[in-house]
């Protein structure tokens, strides 16, 4: 779609953008996404690795024509998977946490299909070639050069934390920051703990299953009593089976919905958290613009003014559009949160009545073997 | 010193009821020497005792055989030795079925409760209640209860092991003594781990004396009785041994000792041989299963401990939420999870009291079982053993009647006659042990089967619950969900 103006909407429709399929050859991952056209019925459907991803990402971070870029919010992109043989399950948990979890990437390629399918909803972002180009283009985009955002993730550097405590000068945004940094941390920290309960749910189950499978060894036909003996081992071999496939079931259903959720929640208030400081760091360039301006002497006066004038426009209009997306975001949020909570709830639910009934039938299979 | 009046008063009730039995003096003091309670056969000072080194070994690790009877004129003297009073184990078969009905429908309840700490410091111990209750006519009334602390119970099993054990009778092991856990206790830690291992011992002791009363010989041992009845109980000391860890010390110094003669024992019967090798089997196997059973049990605590975690960062994550109906629910789903929190908690105690103990008291049943084994091999042994002494004592004979010192022929005829009574004491002993085993294995084995079925059922019983009660909390759950606007 060269040449078209960047006002041009998405021509794809946002709710239908999947990744139906990851592929793995040594250390790269290349996922297939289909969408389906706006004025058609027609599928695309194209083939990406995560430089594509990355690529999108920088360049909706340094798109030109947008005004107030930085009072955005951008959805988050998870980091880099970096699936090689040497990389241990914990270093991918640290890296990826939720998202390392799971058969054949699905939680990734879930977060992944999330970014895009948020991105492409945004009511600004939506509008960018690069999006439109990546879900299009055979081509592969992420072989162009492609320019560096304008800002990068948050660092830990000392001058930074400074500037993050800055007092701001509206409420509105001083209580929004007030609250993010609550929600960033307790969501972080939930994120984190669900993500050892499901670790050892899986560990759970995998000592129930070398249980069930020592039960089976002591199977001995020698003498009737060995039979019989062997009979019970047995029966109590399924049972254990059973809670096995119980708690990966329940993992797998923690994983998928309230795992996902939590660590999608956490990851977007990070990125508030970006933008946040993003303005704060505005606010303190103005200030410190005007700052320098009282002092101007008067033959600089002039011009001191009219650069700050500009920054304040800048300001302005940035702490316009973060208003607007922190409403967007809360609302967006909880929608969200609720879709995972009852999909998580309802999963949880089946399954224990699936158990239920299970061991329900091999008490009753007992209780008749046994009374005879 | 008491050893000496136990064994006199031992003596003097002994030659009264054996007198019939008996054909000659020797015999009866044969019979009361060999309920010396330091030896559990021939003595140890017999230079010719071929078992004498091995009964040193043996006794060196079971103190206990000695102080038994220390303790005092017990009523626990039951002429129920190994002597030539045949019949008293020597039942028909029909009595034999009689008994082993009678083992399945007897009324009887035991329960161990209420432990109690008594005393201070290093001195201190606990005391449990336990609570009889039974329509048995073998017992005085019909609900006893009485105080014991843990070293009655090493003390009861003791007794038992020392009258039963070489008549080839499996009895059941005591729960293994603890010195990390007691020491805890002793010094008042209240904390969750002493806590715990009282409520293991508690179980455990329970569990002991309901297998003890399940056998219908030991049920009505006078020990036993008075265990569960009399409200004042001796004082056991030196209750080192015969604790799972002594019992099979005690097998494997047995079975050493054994091997180092040359005997090899002519197994005529295969049954013992096949047997004895299922035991070993499943020894391997009973433990492989107890190791894999404990990680499920510490995993499923760590999924407790995890899960409050998790509950407890929902909640926090409930408090800085903004959105009122949002912040509700994540309230209620940390609830929830605290209350999976507690299904963990019972889900585990599941594991670890029904599967993990049970294959914990199996492994230690198992050791009794191949101690009885033993028990049979070493009565081997001392047949074999009086057949050989006899053999010398008739070629002694045989010389003697070339020379002319007749009072040393008559002593040697007198010799081969009291050895000919032992070959014959020997292979009666070798065949009611036999017999003995073949019925306690055979029950033994049943009641296993049992056991087992009665675990698997109240184990699924409590998975059904687990679920049942997930089911509810989920739904509880659903609408809060939902209700987010």
């Amino acid at each position: 779609m060269e040449g078209s103006s960047a006002e041009a909407a998405l021509s794809v429709s946002a709710n239908s953008i999947r990744i139906t399929d990851v592929t793995q050859d040594g250390d790269v991952l290349t996922f297939a996404i289909a969408s389906q056209k706006l004025n058609s019925s027609a599928g695309v459907c194209v083939f990406r690795m995560y430089e594509d991803f990355d690529w999108l990402q920088q360049s909706l971070f340094s798109e030109e024509n947008l005004p107030g870029l930085q009072g955005i919010i951008f959805p988050p992109l998870p980091s880099k998977a970096l699936p090689s043989q040497s990389n241990t399950q914990t270093k991918a948990l640290k890296q990826l946490g939720f998202l390392a979890l799971g058969q054949d990437w699905q939680s990734y390629c879930k977060a992944l299909e999330f970014y895009l399918q948020q991105v492409a909803a945004h009511p600004t972002l939506c509008k960018c070639k690069a999006l439109d180009s990546f879900l299009i283009n055979s081509e592969s985009p992420g072989k162009q050069r492609g320019r560096k955002g304008i800002f990068n993730r948050l660092s830990q550097a000392v001058e930074e934390m400074r500037k993050e405590s800055h007092k701001d000068v509206d409420n509105f945004f001083q209580n929004e920051r007030n609250k993010n940094t609550n929600l960033a941390a307790s969501s972080k920290v939930a994120t984190e703990k669900l993500l050892d309960v499901v670790m050892t749910e899986q560990k759970l189950a995998v000592a129930c299953g070398h249980f069930a499978t020592s039960l089976h060894l002591c199977v001995n036909q020698d003498d009737a009593a060995a039979v019989a003996f062997s009979k019970v081992c047995l029966k109590l071999s399924d049972v254990i089976e059973a809670v096995k496939r119980n708690y990966e079931k329940v993992a797998s259903n923690n994983l998928s919905t309230l795992g996902l959720g939590l660590d999608l929640e956490s990851r977007y208030q990070e990125s508030e958290k970006e933008m946040l400081f993003r303005r704060t760091c505005k606010l303190i360039e103005l200030e410190t613009v005007k700052k320098g301006t009282e002092k101007a002497k008067a033959n600089k006066r002039e011009v001191m003014e009219a650069f700050q004038k500009a920054v304040e426009k800048e300001f302005n209009l940035i702490s316009s559009v973060a208003k607007q997306e922190i409403e967007r975001f809360h609302s967006s949020r909880v929608k969200v949160l609720k879709t995972f909570l009852i999909g998580w709830c309802e999963l949880q639910l089946n399954t224990a009545k699936e158990f239920a009934e299970l061991y329900s039938q091999h008490l009753e299979a007992c209780r008749n073997m046994y009374s005879e | 010193m008491s050893e000496e009046r136990g064994s006199s008063a031992q003596t003097e009730e002994d030659e009264d009821l054996f007198v019939s039995a008996m054909e000659s003096p020797e015999a009866a003091r044969l019979s009361a020497e060999d309920l010396s309670p330091s030896s559990n056969g021939p003595r140890d000072d017999d230079p010719d005792d071929l078992f004498a080194e091995a009964t040193e070994e043996v006794s060196l690790d079971s103190p206990e055989r000695q102080p038994i009877l220390s303790d005092g004129p017990s009523p626990a003297i039951t002429p129920v030795s190994i002597s030539p009073r045949v019949d008293v184990f020597d039942r028909s078969p029909d009595l034999d079925e009689e008994e082993e009905e009678n083992r399945d429908t007897f009324d009887i309840q035991i329960s161990v409760s209420d432990p109690e700490k008594v005393g201070d410091g290093m001195n201190a111990f606990m005391v449990y209640k336990v609570t009889t209750k039974t329509s048995l006519s073998i017992f005085s009334r019909d609900e006893v209860c009485v105080k014991r602390r843990f070293s009655d119970f090493l003390g009861l099993h003791s007794k038992l092991a020392s009258k039963y054990m070489h008549m080839g009778f499996i009895v059941p092991p005591a729960p293994e003594k603890s010195i990390v856990g007691m020491t805890k206790v002793k010094v008042g830690k209240e904390d969750l781990s002493s806590v715990e291992f009282v409520e293991k011992r508690r179980s455990a002791l329970e569990r002991y004396l309901l297998r003890t009363v399940k056998h219908p010989a030991l049920l009505k041992d006078p020990d036993v009785l008075q265990f569960l009845e009399s409200s004042e109980l001796p004082r056991a000391v030196s209750t080192q041994a015969l604790s799972g860890a002594g019992i099979l010390r005690m097998v494997n110094k047995a079975a050493d000792a054994v091997n180092k003669m040359t005997i090899k024992m002519n197994e005529s019967d295969a049954w013992f041989e096949e047997k004895q090798q299922q035991f070993e089997n499943l020894d391997v196997q009973l433990r492989k299963l107890h190791v894999s059973v404990e990680s499920l049990v510490c995993h499923r605590k760590e999924l407790s401990v995890n899960t409050a975690l998790f509950a407890k960062s929902a909640a926090m994550l409930g408090n800085s939420e903004d959105h009122t109906a949002l912040s509700r629910a994540l309230s209620q789903l940390a609830e929830v999870e605290e209350k999976i929190e507690q299904l963990h908690q019972e889900q585990a105690n599941a594991d670890f009291y029904l599967i993990s103990e049970l294959l914990g008291d199996y492994v230690r049943l198992i050791t009794a079982v191949r101690g009885v084994f033993d028990q049979r091999m070493k009565t081997w042994g001392k047949w074999q053993d009086a057949q050989l002494m006899l053999q010398r004592k008739r070629e002694a004979e045989a010389k003697l009647q070339y020379a002319s010192k007749p009072e040393k022929l008559q002593q040697a005829r007198d010799e081969i006659r009291e050895w000919e009574g032992k070959v014959q004491h020997g292979e009666r002993d070798f065949e009611q042990i036999s017999r003995n085993i073949r019925r306690e294995v055979g029950q033994f084995e049943k009641e296993r089967v049992k056991d087992f079925r009665v675990v698997i059922m109240k184990y699924l019983e409590s998975l059904v619950h687990s679920q049942q009660q997930l089911i509810k909390y989920w739904e509880a759950f659903l609408p809060e969900a939902k209700a987010i606007a």
